[in-house]
């Protein structure tokens, strides 16, 4: 492990080139944020020198949320996490790199944009794909990748197995009996959310993709319209990627103001612009109000409200011997 | 050290110290750091862990898929071998260069390459899927995806010992009135088999530890296309680091206990044709090939 947060260091290092002497922040972060916070960076280092005169300089590292986490949790000195979910900094906790209310530190449960959780179909629908339960239905293909592996395909899940208790007479037997049924529609599991929009997108396989709204943003508006469309279901999940300093690391670098205001301008008005720029709903009113047209409307739960929190989800759920566990194992 | 035999080279202590030393860091100490975190849990955890339905699936999986692709590659190498050895052709150097490209191309990238020929669009999935025959996204892919990793473990361990049969060998049989067949069976076969096991023994342990390019064509279904590399990863996803050095530790010592049957293979059937050693005939000391 030590040598992974070693090599990950030195990717980030040799990726942006020879460091300055100056103020450098690592920003440990997860897969679909790359073009994000390229342009963040740029942005917060000239406010940060207008403001400052001090020359800030960014080293970011990208992956799977959960093995950024682990890299992180094992020596990785990063200065401040943006991940996929709050039950992977959570996992920081652990090693007192962080206080254990570290989700109240920043407004809106410490997750500066949102997403939700869509699906991406061929044009024109061919199977008539409109909501949760068409997923379920015989001869329908779904791309999701595993929850095992991918923060964002847990989410996928959740969201499915909330649209389930929602309907009239839902309990968790019913919205276990669902996920099964759309988890047997599945050919294929890839380990991340990248994998899945692949096969989907450049293999072909599938009828459906159950995709971050950003990534299916993505997929229509840089591969084709001509080829996808997004169908938004009656409900899904509020997805709350969270941010965090690391406080352990930041007092070692002496970075902690500049971590603070790093994270504090992405709830600034700029900030905001940047993340709906790319696909990210923004959590200022008028900014949103700006993008509205960008993101479909529709009914979202969240992971507090339906499941009680993350660490119960992923113990009810994803854990050894949880619900997914069980789709897959005759016991 | 009581009668020090004669040696020509001299610093026999300093190169097995190096020896040690050089393993000890390289291999014992990670390997046995695993172990030893493995013994956080009990004997009997780390049993559950590897009975369980998922982990034995996913060992059959590994284990069946790298033995069939160690064996494709133990027959189909051994023919690019006697071929890249015994004739001269047109090209023949550029072919041999392309044996050992597996060796240099990043495993994902092999990954990715084969499931965009297999998918159902790809190029050769396109006019093999219609006949019934599914590669990508399935167990066959993995067997396929191994035996494109492994193919240059065999063919480049067989072709010194190759090489170091005279073609006088064969001639010599052929006057001693021994067909062809016979030829290949009694004298040829027994000297390169040692080295064929090894080249299978290789291929074989590399292809049980790959991970790059597996997950990219094996459509990762539990219980069906599910490798334990993957299990290993997955658990460590979940923060369950014990599980997954139980794992780890139980594929090691199955990959262990396999090698060595087949090293143990290797001495029996190189003593049981009085060659002294397999590798002395790539020395060339060995005069003639018993039969």
């Amino acid at each position: 492990m030590r040598q992974l947060a070693l090599l990950l260091t030195l990717t980030a290092t040799l990726s942006l080139g020879p460091a300055f002497a100056q103020t450098s922040l690592l920003n440990v972060s997860y897969d679909p944020t790359r073009e994000l916070y390229k342009d963040y960076n740029a942005a917060f280092a000239k406010h940060w020198q207008a403001k400052t005169g001090q020359v800030l300089s960014f080293r970011q590292s990208h992956g799977g949320s959960g093995k950024q986490a682990m890299a992180v949790r094992d020596g990785l000195e990063a200065d401040v996490v943006t991940l996929a979910l709050a039950y992977d900094i959570d996992a920081l906790v652990e090693r007192k790199l962080i206080p254990l209310d570290w989700q109240a530190r920043f407004p809106n449960n410490s997750s500066p944009y949102t997403s939700t959780i869509v699906f991406l179909v061929r044009k024109g629908n061919p199977k008539g794909i409109k909501d949760w339960g068409d997923l379920a239905k015989p001869g329908v293909a779904v791309i999701t990748p595993n929850p095992k592996t991918s923060g964002g395909a847990r989410w996928n899940y959740l969201a499915a197995w909330a649209w389930a208790l929602k309907q009239p007479g839902g309990n968790d037997q019913k919205a276990k009996e669902l996920v099964t049924a759309i988890f047997k529609n599945v050919p294929v599991l890839d380990s991340g959310a990248r994998g899945s929009t692949t096969t989907f997108v450049e293999r072909g396989l599938g009828d459906v993709l159950i995709a971050w709204e950003n990534e299916a943003q993505l997929a229509v508006n840089e591969i084709g319209r001509d080829k996808f469309e997004i169908v938004a279901p009656s409900l899904s999940i509020l997805a709350e990627p969270p941010v965090a300093v690391v406080d352990k690391v930041a007092e070692k670098h002496g970075t902690r103001l500049t971590a603070q205001a790093y994270l504090d301008y992405l709830y600034s008005e700029e900030g905001q612009n940047i993340a709906a720029r790319h696909y990210y709903r923004p959590r200022d009113a008028k900014v949103a109000a700006k993008y509205a047209a960008q993101f479909p409307k529709l009914k979202l739960v969240t992971i507090a409200d339906a499941f009680g929190g993350w660490q119960k989800a992923q113990k009810t759920h994803f854990a050894d011997g949880g619900s997914f566990d069980q789709i897959y194992l005759k016991k | 050290m009581a009668a020090k035999p004669h040696r020509l080279l001299p610093g026999f202590g300093l190169a097995l110290g190096y020896t040690l030393v050089y393993l000890s860091l390289l291999i014992l100490l990670p390997l046995g750091g695993l172990v030893l975190k493995s013994a956080e849990l009990g004997f009997g955890q780390i049993l559950d862990i590897a009975l369980g339905e998922r982990s034995l699936a996913a060992f059959r999986v590994t284990f069946g898929a790298s033995f069939l692709a160690a064996a494709i590659n133990a027959f189909f190498g051994l023919i690019v071998a006697w071929v890249l050895v015994r004739y001269p052709f047109p090209g023949k150097r550029f072919v041999d260069a392309l044996v050992d490209l597996p060796f240099a191309l990043p495993t994902a990238v092999a990954g990715i390459t084969l499931a965009t020929l297999y998918a159902g669009n790809g190029w050769l999935g396109r006019h093999i899927e219609p006949l019934g025959i599914k590669v990508a996204y399935t167990p066959l892919g993995i067997v396929v995806a191994l035996t494109f990793i492994t193919l240059p473990f065999v063919v480049r361990t067989l072709q010194p010992v190759i090489e170091d049969i005279e073609t006088e060998v064969e001639e010599a049989a052929a006057s001693l009135g021994a067909s062809r067949w016979q030829t290949f069976v009694k004298v040829i076969f027994p000297a390169i088999f040692p080295a064929l096991l090894t080249g299978f023994a290789l291929a074989f342990a590399r292809a049980v530890g790959e991970y790059g390019s597996v997950i990219f064509i094996a459509g990762n279904l539990p219980l069906i296309s599910e490798i334990t590399p993957l299990l290993i990863i997955s658990k460590l996803e979940q923060y369950d680091v014990l599980g997954a050095t139980a794992l780890a530790v139980v594929m090691l010592g199955l990959s262990f206990v396999l090698l060595l049957a087949v090293n143990l293979l290797q001495w029996w059937t190189a003593n049981r044709h009085n060659n002294a050693e397999p590798l002395e005939v790539a020395a060339g000391k060995a005069s003639g090939v018993s039969t």
